[in-house]
């Protein structure tokens, strides 16, 4: 049964990215229906994400692209999943996306974002996830969180950081690429 | 009900360290990626590939033209779309990006002294159809230096972002042109350990499909993960 095509390697993005999936970063306008950082949807609570992507050396990583992918607002995927895409800004390494608050999608997991990371030196596009502060008996008891150390698992909570200026909940999701405190990235 | 993706297999992708390639080295996770079970959301996607393009999306010689056509080799990149059960994944966005016919890219963080084209921003997109293929029209990108090991070269390449019918499925690489010098000597190009990998990335000169007096061709054919099958459905019907 090993007759299986072999899966084309990946390849960095590169710096250059935003020429091909967001060419408003680079001051060109976007293409009809290119995925942005804003999902409007009605099926659930409005929220800001916002965060920086660090280097192992502690520095923003400014030109990464971020891709999010969730359940909606009822915890329904497939069809209903909202996707959007962001970039990091030039001068301060910040991407922000705004969603939904997504709701539970499959039994015993805690409501989470899913999270690929995009960059030069970043050979394999990195998989990780976006838990919230408030969902901590959830997440006691989520298997995949079990699983792992309670360092570890740290590093996929966000943080409660206030609310925007249009008065929506602001989570802060930072995203440390390498050595102390590196966020965990997944095998799925 | 949906179908687990085999596990991606890692032996064919490059290594997240490789200190050929300078910006791996405070790029690269240190510890390895934690194994999970997929879930409904990792075996769904958006369903990028629905939505209607731009009639000129894959027309890159034109799709930016002002004056005229793009300057350079005129060239169709075409190919199917597959899964690893070499099934056609049809509707799936492919969205490039490339340098210029003189090794420049269109963008505000590009300075090689190459000059821009004024006909050319280097962005297309495209949707497979019913049997996976799909079609772009370009010009060949031109070679360019890169500081990493003083003036590195990047052979000719063109990014490709994918979008099959699953999250899972998620790919971005480039293509290389057959033929090309630069490639086995390119520090990205060698982050693959595995040979044959590397070739499976280069795109072949297709003289058949070219358009006589006008475009060259050049097929790169596409391989994204597949779902588990079942002994069910390796079945003859009615056995």
């Amino acid at each position: 049964m090993n007759d299986r095509l072999k899966e084309t390697p990946s390849q960095t993005a590169g710096p250059y990215v935003h020429i091909g999936t967001a060419p408003q970063a680079i001051g060109r306008p976007a293409l009809p229906n290119q995925p942005g950082p804003v999902i409007e949807s009605n099926t659930g609570e409005a929220i800001v994400i916002e965060g920086l992507v660090r280097d192992g050396s502690g520095a923003p990583v400014r030109d990464a692209m971020l891709e999010i992918w969730q359940a909606d607002g009822m915890g329904r995927v497939g069809e209903y999943g909202l996707f959007a895409r962001a970039t990091t800004d030039f001068g301060t390494g910040t991407f922000r996306f705004r969603t939904v608050r997504p709701g539970r999608h499959a039994e015993g997991h805690a409501p989470h974002v899913a999270v690929l990371i995009f960059a030069r030196g970043i050979n394999i596009h990195l998989h990780t996830r976006m838990y919230f502060p408030e969902d901590r008996e959830a997440l006691a008891k989520d298997p995949d969180m079990r699983r792992l150390e309670p360092e570890a698992v740290a590093t996929l909570i966000a943080t409660e950081d206030g609310k925007t200026e249009d008065g929506l909940p602001l989570y802060r999701f930072d995203i440390r690429l390498q050595g102390e405190n590196e966020t965990v990235f997944f095998d799925i | 009900m949906t179908t687990a993706f085999y596990r991606r297999d890692r032996s064919q992708q490059p290594l997240p360290l490789s200190p050929g390639y300078k910006s791996t080295v405070l790029r690269a996770p240190v510890r390895p990626l934690h194994a999970l079970e997929q879930t409904s959301l990792e075996q769904s996607g958006p369903a990028l590939g629905h939505t209607p393009l731009g009639a000129l999306d894959h027309d890159l010689i034109r799709n930016a033209a002002t004056t005229g056509d793009a300057l350079g080799e005129r060239i169709y990149v075409f190919g199917r779309v597959l899964d690893e059960n070499a099934r056609p994944v049809p509707n799936a966005l492919i969205e490039i990006w490339q340098a210029n016919a003189a090794g420049r890219y269109a963008h505000v963080r590009d300075g090689y002294l190459a000059p821009l084209d004024p006909n050319f921003s280097g962005c297309g997109r495209c949707v497979s159809d019913a049997e996976g293929r799909y079609l772009f029209r370009t010009i060949k990108p031109g070679p360019y230096p890169w500081p990493n090991n003083g003036s590195d070269w990047r052979p000719a390449h063109i990014h490709l972002s994918v979008f099959g019918e699953a999250f899972s499925q998620r790919l971005i690489t480039q293509l290389y042109f057959e033929g090309d010098p630069l490639i086995p000597l390119c520090p990205i190009v060698n982050t693959i350990p595995d040979k044959d990998a590397v070739d499976r990335l280069v795109a072949r000169l297709d003289l058949r499909n070219q358009e006589p007096f006008d475009c060259l061709a050049y097929r790169f054919d596409i391989v994204l993960r597949g779902r588990r099958q079942t002994h069910f459905e390796n079945r003859t019907e009615g056995l």
